[in-house]
């Protein structure tokens, strides 16, 4: 139906738009956003896509990757973090 | 029955649709890191839950239907915890909100 593929299409726009945000973002912190937007971006288009190929079991992709996004995002988060304390204490001992 | 239940899914689903365009521009528009960290969560919550809403809709009394709850409430319980790690993350690595905003030079400091 088309329906599903406008929203389809202003997903994809929108991913194309969190891409750009990410190459252009000039903190990490931009890139970390741009990421956890396109992460769930990918969780709405999997369960359109599920919904427009009649195959359900699509939604469950969608779930596991919603919790995979989440995860990744903290990762990513910590990671920076540690990285900026490293640094700041390798900076503060010489 | 299942006409009203079409029109509405049709509704939703184009407003998600157009929630999910505001959230990807503002996120690209927005001048400063902060603004653009709320242009793009305040819309990602609220454009899932419209669209998931309008499938949910579709899918009537079936499995799918438990599955797009879950769907859901996890996406409303994660997206704002991940919003906040991230700005919390930016505020303690020194990144400063923009006090200075100019309202009427379109946010540019003067």
């Amino acid at each position: 139906m088309n329906m599903y593929t406008i929203v389809l299409i202003a997903i994809l726009v929108t991913m194309v738009l969190a891409v750009v945000r990410a190459l252009r973002g000039p903190s990490v912190y931009d890139r970390v956003l741009a990421v956890n937007m396109f992460g769930t971006k990918t969780v709405l288009f999997l369960s359109v896509v599920a919904f427009l190929s009649g195959r359900r079991d699509f939604l469950d992709l969608a779930l596991t990757y919603a919790l995979i996004n989440f995860v990744g995002v903290l990762a990513i988060l910590v990671f920076v973090q540690r990285r900026f304390s490293v640094a700041s204490s390798a900076k503060s001992e010489d | 029955m299942n006409q009203v239940l079409d029109v509405l899914s049709w509704v939703l689903l184009s407003c998600g649709g157009f929630f999910i365009l505001v959230g990807g521009i503002g996120a690209l528009r927005m001048p400063s890191f902060y603004t653009r960290m709320h242009a793009a969560s305040v819309t990602d919550t609220m454009a899932s839950f419209l669209v998931i809403g309008g499938l949910i809709l579709q899918a009537g009394w079936s499995l799918a239907t438990v599955k797009l709850v879950a769907i859901i409430l996890f996406l409303m319980l994660t997206s704002p915890t991940s919003s906040y790690a991230v700005a919390n993350a930016a505020l303690l690595s020194g990144m400063k909100p923009d006090t200075k905003f100019k309202a009427n030079k379109g946010g540019r400091e003067s």
